[in-house]
């Protein structure tokens, strides 16, 4: 159920301000991609493109094309709700909805999409909380709150809550940046593990992370302040950390700027 | 744009924590405190005091005023419907006036709180950034409108403007008790005086809905939204649950503020005493005003029972304003532990 | 990322990203539909006013959505439409009323208000006399709102200034809890306590000052509130800072915490003062009225412009509800004036 990504022409604005421009990319099927790049470059700008989020906050808006296995997500009538369901998104803190149980927050997708039947319900819990390596620690206490959870276990609750509408593409926007480094292992074992399912883009600031998570992985960067990002190189990962083609990504990976 | 998954609330909440970690530090080293420091401390705390002495006074100084009337009452003061504190032998009762109050607050409460919880909505969710600032500027233009203009304004061009608006309630509804009238007649009722106060309150609980919508962190809106939410749902689920206790205590507040309305309820509503649900009939009183209507031909006695009816809104409004803070607070409490 | 994956993807078994929609054109269809039909009732049935128009056509075009919306696309989208339609309406419902009170206020009003009126009482001015100004009103009105700040204000600020820096424990909650019943508090409330109290008990005659104290204790709860506010945002580093420097408790709050705060304290007592200024209520009951200039406060009745709004408002001949246009214009220009200058205060404070 996974699919493919492919990306071309596409600019970011919020307002007048031009956030990232004229990015061109493919992403494979079942590949955990990560962005990397300094502050401000755009790479979760792009990512939010990638699900039709960027346009929900005030005066954003994008051109372009994002071809979800050939299906232009911008293209006309499409309808940015069908596309969230069909690409999900982790966000960098973790949000689980605060007066909802741990049980409500997973099977909020699937009740908007109109799934009322108790038994599927309960299935489809288990499944995503199994999936998001938190059923163990959760399954007697489904029905308190969500908000309870400690922040690497709210993480793989809003991870189960994203995966429990079944999406095609899996987003992550710096998903352990709030999280401390037990936690941090806890999520990245799961995105190992989720790779076999879906297609993973993941922004990460943390390059030993995007070193270990990925398959592929592209780098951003913004010339100066105020200038629109750009995609300076995307490859496999271990090139882009060992042999990379561009001089800036070698300095960035290598520390020297960024 | 905070995206903290507690809301701003919490935040105050440890700020209140360092302040009173900082004062308990401060005071510990008391021995040292100044003659002049403790003479400042010592008048903000009578202040403070004061204020506590200003409301035992208002509550004794209405009882005190108020026990020659009830004393020289030859009805029963709760019960009765009657209004006639300066006749002789007296006799005055709160009963048809109380039930004017309530139900004229309630029907303003009915109306108003939909359109107040939609209009917050349309500033927080659905009006683009850039109109929300004058728009939410506009609905406090409402507020700031005075009673009394209401009152005109809903006297001289409400009331004829709101005949056939009625005329077709009583027509088509009247087999519901409520629209009943006799004989079609309406005007003057407590309809009318209800829908201009649901316009007064409108800002008031518009603009707490407002707040509470404000609070509600992006990162919970962008949640729902990437579930594949409409912009309803996305509210359903993110919005209006996390809001609803400010909503609910937001609405109370507006009642308290309905029932205590004078003015514009004296101008638009007949005085009259008696206890109807007939709320297209020109009839209807409130205590509130019926005492800015019989203020001035009151005597000793009716003075008296115009604060004696005083008292009586003063618990009640007190009461309900009671429970909008209790529902906050018990929000409060709550949003406290879950983080 | 070439045609070859586009053209499986056009395939069954596709993603469903195009959502069935309505045209465009369909919404302004539905809408002169609504119309079309409240214009056959209007004819058919009689609807008198202005106002049914507006409901039943609304009505009929959430209708008409609706149902074109399940039918097209589905229920959820058509209930979030729904919704969309109704929340707009919602705030056409705030809006009209705003825009005819103040169209009313200002259409009436301007054609009574003139020099001649503001500068002339209701000495000698019988009801059904067209003459009249309001010059008595405006200077009691002025006189005492200025009073009640005067006593307000520093008593207010003790109050925030305890509740912030030095309350805790029960007592500072206990005054708290009463601020918000103050807060509650009917304005009739204020007045009729100033009535039990000083010219009841006291047996002092009705004064523009009586009506100033029940104007205090409607400031009270509103300046110690927006007081408390501001005191609060000032940082707690900068309290700090100033104990390092060995300067005393209280000269830190009244050299820095209150300088630091006091813009956001200007703007919450303009704020108040605009409230108080319209205030009818608890001056029917304080000060009495008169149809005469009465420039000291402290003797003899004193009239407020709400109340003269009042009371001509109550007479049944016309020029005495003209009158009450051009008092009530006058009032909603001093209000509106006090507001614009509290929300200036607070934006030039904020943009520093």
């Amino acid at each position: 159920m996974a699919t493919r990504i492919d990306v071309s022409g596409l600019t970011a604005y919020y307002g007048k301000f031009k956030a990232v421009s004229d990015i061109h990319f493919s992403i494979e099927p079942k590949s955990v991609t990560a962005f990397i790049g300094p502050s401000g470059c755009g790479k979760s700008t792009v990512l939010r493109t990638l699900n039709r989020m960027h346009e929900v906050l005030p005066a954003a808006r994008v051109e372009g094309r994002v071809l979800l296995d050939g299906e232009d997500l911008y293209g006309p009538g499409v309808d940015p709700v069908n596309v969230r369901r069909a690409v999900g998104m982790v966000f960098q803190r973790p949000n689980p909805f605060p007066t909802m149980s741990i049980y409500d927050n997973v099977v909020a997708g699937l009740r908007l999409n109109g799934v009322r039947k108790k038994s599927l319900l309960d299935e489809r819990v288990e499944e995503s909380l199994r999936g998001a390596n938190l059923w163990e620690e959760v399954k007697d206490r489904l029905g308190r709150p969500g908000a309870g959870l400690s922040g690497g276990q709210q993480q793989r609750l809003c991870i189960a809550r994203a995966i429990a509408v079944e999406p095609q593409v899996l987003l992550m926007d710096e998903p352990c940046s709030a999280l401390d480094p037990i936690s941090t292992l806890a999520i990245e074992d799961l995105i190992s593990k989720l790779k076999s399912s879906y297609t993973i883009v993941i922004v990460t600031h943390n390059m030993q992370q995007a070193a270990r998570v990925s398959d592929t992985t592209a780098f951003f960067t913004l010339d100066r302040t105020g200038d629109p990002g750009r995609l300076v190189e995307m490859d496999r990962t271990e090139k882009i950390f060992s042999n990379p083609t561009e001089k800036r990504t070698e300095e960035y990976i290598t520390g020297r700027f960024g | 744009m905070s995206s903290e998954p507690d809301g701003p609330r919490k935040g105050s909440s440890r700020n209140d924590t360092t302040v009173a970690a900082a004062k308990s530090a401060s005071s510990s080293d008391g021995a040292r405190v100044k003659p002049a420091d403790a003479l400042f401390k010592n008048l903000t705390r009578s202040a403070g005091l004061g204020l506590l002495a200003l409301i035992a006074a208002i509550a004794a100084f209405l009882v005190l005023e108020a026990t020659d009337a009830l004393s020289a009452n030859t009805g029963n003061f709760l019960t009765t419907t009657e209004w006639f504190p300066n006749g002789s032998p007296p006799v005055f009762g709160v009963a048809a006036l109380l039930f004017g109050t309530l139900l004229t607050a309630v029907i303003a409460m009915v109306i108003a709180v939909p359109v107040a919880v939609g209009i917050a909505l349309f500033i927080t969710v659905y009006a683009p950034r850039r109109l929300a600032t004058p728009l939410a500027f506009v609905v406090d233009l409402l507020a700031a409108v005075p009673s009394v203009i209401f009152g005109l304004w809903g006297l001289i061009v409400l009331v004829p403007r709101m005949e056939g608006v009625q005329k077709f309630l009583t027509d088509y509804f009247g087999w519901i008790p409520l629209f009943a009238t006799d004989n079609g007649v309406v005007g003057r009722s407590i309809f009318v005086a209800s829908v201009v106060l649901a316009i007064m309150i409108l800002p008031i609980v518009a603009a707490l809905s407002r707040e509470v919508f404000l609070q509600v962190p992006t990162a919970h809106r962008e949640a729902a939204l990437a579930l594949g939410a409409t912009r309803w749902e996305m509210i359903r689920t993110a919005v209006l649950p996390y809001g609803r206790p400010g909503v609910i205590s937001a609405s109370m507040l507006g009642l308290g503020r309905a029932m205590g309305e004078t003015i514009a309820v004296a101008l638009v509503l007949p005085a009259s005493f008696d206890i109807s649900w007939q709320v297209l009939s020109p009839a209807g009183n409130t205590i509130a005003a019926n005492v800015a209507n019989g203020f001035a031909e009151a005597n000793d006695v009716g003075r008296g029972a115009l604060i004696a009816s005083g008292l009586v809104l003063f618990v009640v409004t007190m009461i309900v304003n009671m429970i909008a803070r209790a529902i906050i607070a018990r929000r409060r409490e709550f949003s406290g532990a879950a983080a | 990322m070439s045609t070859s994956t586009a053209t499986v993807a056009a395939a069954p078994g596709g993603l469903n990203l195009v959502g069935r929609q309505l045209p465009r054109a369909a919404f302004p269809a539905i809408g002169a539909g609504a119309v079309a039909v409240t214009v056959v009732l209007y004819v058919l049935a009689p609807i008198t006013s202005r106002i049914q128009f507006v409901l039943i056509a609304g009505a009929l075009y959430l209708i008409g959505q609706t149902v074109a919306s399940i039918a097209v696309e589905g229920s959820r989208r058509a209930t979030d439409r729904g919704v969309t339609t109704l929340v707009y309406l919602a705030f056409l419902l705030a809006v009209i009323p705003l825009v005819a009170v103040l169209a009313s206020v200002i259409s009436k009003g301007a054609q009574r208000v003139d020099v001649d009126f503001l500068t002339h009482s209701m000495r000698n001015i019988g009801a059904r006399d067209a003459g009249g100004g309001i010059y008595h009103a405006l200077i009691g009105t002025l006189e005492q709102i200025a009073l009640a700040s005067l006593f307000a204000v520093p008593f207010s600020l003790l109050v925030a200034i305890y509740l912030v820096e030095y309350g805790r424990g029960r007592i500072s909650r206990t005054i708290s809890f009463f601020v918000d019943v103050l807060t509650g508090l009917p304005s009739v409330i204020a007045g009729l306590f100033i009535l039990a109290f000083y010219i009841l008990a006291l047996e002092r005659k009705p004064t523009g000052f009586a009506g100033a104290l029940a104007l205090t204790i409607l400031m009270i709860p509103v300046v110690v509130r927006s007081a408390e506010e501001m005191l609060k945002l000032v940082p707690n580093d900068l309290r700090e800072a100033s104990y390092a420097l060995g300067v005393s408790r209280w000269r830190t709050i009244v050299k820095v915490v209150i300088p630091t705060a006091l813009p956001g304290i200007i703007t919450g007592v303009m704020l108040a003062v605009a409230r108080v200024a319209g205030e009818t209520a608890p001056l029917l009951l304080t000060i009495f009225g008169t149809d005469s200039i009465n420039f000291n406060p402290f003797s003899g009745p004193q009239s407020a412009l709400p109340l003269y709004i009042y009371s001509q408002a109550g007479q049944p001949q016309q020029v005495a509800i003209d009158r009450a246009w051009g008092a009530a214009l006058t009032l909603i220009v001093l209000v509106m004036l006090l507001n614009a200058a509290a929300r200036l205060v607070a934006r030039l404070t904020r943009v520093r």
